[in-house]
């Protein structure tokens, strides 16, 4: 049952085999031995979950059910769910239960899913590692001594560790793509405004996407179909026809064009890496793709780039956590401005603290024009770098990070090292491209190496299709951890 | 030397939307705190702002009266600052990028001195720009302690920059008052002061003539135009009084205090803060398409310029007559309903009512109503604290009346009867001097026979009249309205009157 399909287990459920109570029971159970190593969950709160279940069995029986209807989903806990906490992996959301669904949520709701818990994440979603996070790090299921990637690390950690069905992650330079690829499992970052980010609490609003975590591409295609879609919320939401993201999923992969960017194969990919990416090249040949050679010339200035404009956005965004109206208050202090720095001082953790002074300096008068307007600049010609490539090539593949699961603590003095970590999943951000990882090996000490596939704008069902032809042809995305 | 006076404004005009600008909850004024508080005026985590076609409509509408561009491309913005009442810790706003550039007002300026004549002025518009209200901190009400009223966050707001154009408080306070009549005649302001509808910051400077521009101070959130006169004058005078004591004007943001009728500083410039404004990613550019312009284009009212030039050409009424009837729409509009009830042949409409002895009919008329409208309805509205909306006599009312001043049936003293009359009671003007019996005697024989016995009767003072004491002309008039209860046409008593006592 814990390796089955989203497609296997929805038709176990409509079949009677199991009851979304059974399901949820055993995946509750699994969180209580497991969770206290692992870490990847925040919040689980089993009444809350069981009545889910216990209506979408109502609903099995009913004959109303849809695809994911009885299916026990993590979330991550950056998206607000109405009556439970929703920390953002902060101090400073600590206590704070949200009054309301957000966009994700609700979507999920209403297809009869069952939310089975709040996973970790860096906080605010400001990490690489999940080393971040207020509720301590997630250890990675493969290496319990390494990192789960972030900074939707827990719920990497989560499938990984099949403590749940499937997941949802966050990805604002590589939040979803980069843990998929060190926990072994498979993510997708749609196209920007392809998901709502309405009630997903905002780090970079201008890179921010939410999408599906899972054990497969054809499980992030039901995902997908469920999360995506116009939300008259969000004014960055796209206005398109509804799709059906697993309608390519079987078409053969004959006369595809691969893109290789050569800028993600030079200095900085260490070689375990490389060998796997190099191994999945060979196979997409053989599936029936040919590949071309592509230039992202302007590629190497994504990481700077990205750590102008995102914590500029976000020191903004987060300046709703005041300790005024909800979250953390610091409990002594002498007048509003002690208030303030009190309570922003002792809520926030140091990287979340660094990236607000970050970005308060490039939006300071006389600083903006030199990094916030400039950044913003090399922001389009990074874009246009993909356009002109796609003009070549269907899809671009390349390593999703540059190594293989890094040890807890290990970069935890040198933030620029962390952030080089996202170096090939950051520009895809920027852009507003989607991207995915995919599981495609083992690199050094037998620790799972990504694949990353990005595609241009509303490309998923095609990469969606290229992943899932890769698994049919591979087994990588089904192995499991030691111990799981 | 002469000093020269320099004032800019800004004001912010909140429009007349029913929801807030970024979100669905209520603008209505004074509910109970945070009754209006949504999850999106309160900033909640993960909520984001989706803007209100309304307000941008009301914005468009404010361009293109003033004859603005209005920008087919322009940006919201996040203004950064820490305050209670300002839930996300930004306000979102427009900076570089705003939906309104430049236009132009045409203001009355009625001088403050006796004898100076009122004239007109074109003030420029900078620009006028989309933003959202703050909240309210209540400190007052709880001890030691401050309460948020998050009611107004979010309410649309519509702040206009005019360029530093007036060189008086009269200037300053004509340009207010127009632009107040404007924003309420195009409908997208209700204009309410008291609950800060339409605020205003005025920018205060001082130079000798033909020196440079000197330092300004801004008198902050003036809520009505008397303390903007005040407030100006004061302001103006402790200027000029700080420089011609050689002292310096720093930069600051000031307020006035009606009850001392004097300013102070709240802030200088030292502490000015840096708002780091940078474009809302949460907000898509608002892009205004020509169909979009048009469709607004449509909805325009004829403005107030234009209805005060067609008075005057067309009824050949005075620039104060005009201006009077064109304070506000509700005026004007009252004005032309009475009118259209005087005119009732559709050949002496406006539009085709050319040349003649119909125009000189149509101006009289005018004339007639305009002053009518002017003194008694104004006089009678202030006097009842009542608005145009909500006068007692309709127009049509109002212009039957008139109508029966125009034919002789009443006198314009006894017109003053039915008008009291109509106020209190209601009815229409026929009625009423029927009631009333106010009537006025236009039938000759009868006059002529009032006065012949008057004559007869007073065969001593014919005499002296005759043999030149004209004086007496008045207490023969006098008899004779006596006579005939008051409700003799004047103008043929006179007539008869004079012709028989010359013999």
């Amino acid at each position: 049952m814990l390796n089955s399909s989203l497609q296997q287990l929805g038709s176990a459920l409509r079949a009677k085999k199991i009851s979304s109570v059974e399901l949820t029971q055993l995946y509750l159970d699994r969180i209580a031995a497991l969770n206290p190593a692992l870490n990847a969950y925040i919040t689980t709160h089993a009444e809350t979950s069981l009545a889910q279940a216990r209506a979408a069995d109502a609903r099995l029986s009913g004959g109303t059910a849809q695809a994911l209807t009885g299916i026990p989903i993590a979330q991550k806990d950056i998206f607000c769910a109405k009556g439970w906490r929703t920390t953002c992996g902060s101090k400073m959301l600590e206590n704070f239960v949200a009054p309301y669904d957000a966009h994700v949520i609700g979507q999920f709701n209403s297809a009869g899913a069952v939310n089975l818990g709040k996973t970790n994440m860096d906080e605010f979603a400001m990490g690489s590692s999940n080393e971040t996070s207020y509720f301590g790090a997630v250890k990675n299921p493969w290496d319990q001594n390494a990192v789960p990637g972030g900074s939707s690390g827990g719920s990497a950690c989560a499938v990984a560790a099949r403590l749940c069905a499937a997941a949802t992650g966050t990805d604002t330079g590589g939040s979803i793509r980069q843990p998929a690829a060190l926990c072994g499992i498979s993510g997708l970052k749609p196209t920007y405004g392809t998901v709502s980010r309405y009630g997903m609490i905002a780090f970079a609003s201008s890179l921010d996407q939410a999408g599906p975590m899972a054990r497969s591409a054809e499980d992030l295609a039901l995902l997908l179909n469920t999360m995506a879609g116009f939300d008259e919320r969000d004014s960055t939401s796209l206005q398109r026809d509804k799709e059906d993201y697993a309608r390519d999923l079987s078409k053969p992969l004959t006369g595809l064009r691969i893109g290789l960017p050569k800028e993600f194969f030079a200095e900085g990919l260490s070689s375990d890496v490389g060998k796997a990416v190099e191994t999945a090249i060979a196979e997409y040949k053989k599936l029936g793709a040919s590949i071309v050679e592509i230039s992202l010339p302007n590629s190497k200035l994504s990481v700077p780039v990205y750590y102008v404009l995102a914590p500029a956005e976000a020191s903004s965004n987060l300046s709703r956590f005041d300790g005024v109206r909800y979250g953390y208050r610091a409990p002594d202090y002498t007048d509003l401005a002690d208030m303030y720095e009190k309570s922003r001082a002792q809520g926030f953790g140091a990287e979340v603290k660094r990236r607000i002074m970050i970005g308060t300096y490039v939006l300071s008068h006389g600083y903006y024009d030199a990094y916030y307007l400039q950044a913003q600049k090399i922001r389009r010609l990074i874009a246009q770098d993909f356009t002109d490539a796609f003009k070549q090539c269907d899809i671009i593949i390349g390593p999703t990070s540059p190594s293989t699961a890094f040890k807890l603590g290990e970069k935890g003095d040198d933030p620029v090292q962390m952030y080089l970590s996202d170096i090939y999943t950051i520009a895809v951000n920027l852009a507003g491209l989607p991207g995915m990882s995919i599981p495609c090996g083992f690199g050094a000490a037998n620790m799972p190496v990504g694949l990353q596939i990005i595609g241009n704008y509303f490309a998923e069902a095609h990469m969606l299709n290229a992943a899932h032809q890769y698994q049919l042809a591979t087994d990588w995305h089904v192995r499991t951890p030691n111990g799981i | 030397m002469q000093w020269e006076i320099v004032i800019g404004l800004e004001v912010h005009a909140q429009l007349s939307t029913s929801s807030k600008i970024f979100s669905g909850a209520s603008t209505a004024f004074g509910a109970e705190p945070n009754t209006q508080a949504d999850a999106v005026s309160i900033a909640l985590p993960g909520v984001l702002p989706v803007l209100n076609k309304g307000a941008v409509e009301r914005a468009i509408k404010f361009g293109l009266a003033v004859g603005a561009h209005i920008a087919p491309h322009s940006v919201f913005a996040r203004k950064n600052y820490f305050y209670p009442d300002l839930p996300k810790g930004y306000q979102i706003s427009q900076f570089d990028l705003p939906v309104v550039g430049q236009g132009a007002l045409t203001i009355q300026v009625e001088p403050l001195s006796g004898n100076a004549k009122p004239y007109e002025k074109v003030v420029r518009i900078t620009r006028a720009h989309l933003e959202e209200d703050a909240g309210k901190s209540l400190h007052g009400d709880f001890h030691g302690m401050t309460g948020i009223d998050l009611n107004r966050a979010g309410t649309p707001l519509l702040e206009i920059v005019s360029e530093p154009d007036m060189c008086s408080a009269a200037e300053a306070v004509a340009y207010a008052k127009a632009l107040h009549s404007l924003v309420r005649w195009i409908g997208i302001c209700d204009g309410n002061m008291q609950e800060g509808s339409f605020r205003c910051d005025v920018n205060v400077s001082v130079r000798k003539t033909g020196a440079p521009l000197g330092t300004r101070r801004e008198i902050k959130n003036l809520n009505s135009f008397k303390f903007m006169q005040q407030a100006i004058d004061y302001e103006v005078q402790w200027q000029i009084g700080t420089l011609e004591n050689g002292g310096k004007i720093q930069q600051a943001t000031i307020l006035f205090n009606p009850d001392t009728g004097t300013t102070h500083a709240m802030r200088s410039k030292e502490d000015a803060h840096d708002y780091r404004y940078f474009p809302d990613p949460d907000l898509l550019p608002l892009d205004i398409t020509p169909a979009m312009l048009e469709q607004v284009r449509a909805t325009l009212p004829e403005l107030p310029q234009a209805r005060r030039e067609r008075y005057t050409s067309e009824y050949a009424l005075s620039a104060y007559d005009a201006n009077s009837l064109t304070a506000s729409r509700e005026m004007a509009d009252f004005f032309e309903a009475v009118l259209a009830e005087m005119s009732p042949s559709p050949q002496s409409s406006p539009a085709s009512g050319r040349g003649g002895e119909r125009e000189n009919q149509s101006s009289t008329s005018a004339k007639m109503c305009a002053n009518w409208l002017i003194g008694e309805v104004s006089a009678q509205l202030n006097r009842d604290g009542l608005e145009m909306t909500q006068c007692p006599i309709t127009p049509q009312q109002l212009g039957g009346m008139l109508q029966r001043i125009a034919d002789s049936t009443i006198s314009n003293a006894g017109a003053k009867d039915v008008f009291r009359a109509m106020w209190s009671e209601g009815g229409d003007a026929d009625a009423i001097i029927e009631a009333k019996g106010l009537k006025q005697v236009s039938d000759s024989g009868a006059i002529e026979a009032l006065v012949d016995e008057i004559i007869a009767a007073n065969a001593d003072k014919v005499t002296e009249y005759r043999s030149g004491k004209d004086k007496l002309f008045g207490f023969f008039v006098g008899l004779a309205m006596k006579a005939s209860k008051g409700k003799a046409n004047p103008a043929q008593l006179n007539e008869i009157l004079k012709r028989k006592l010359s013999g």
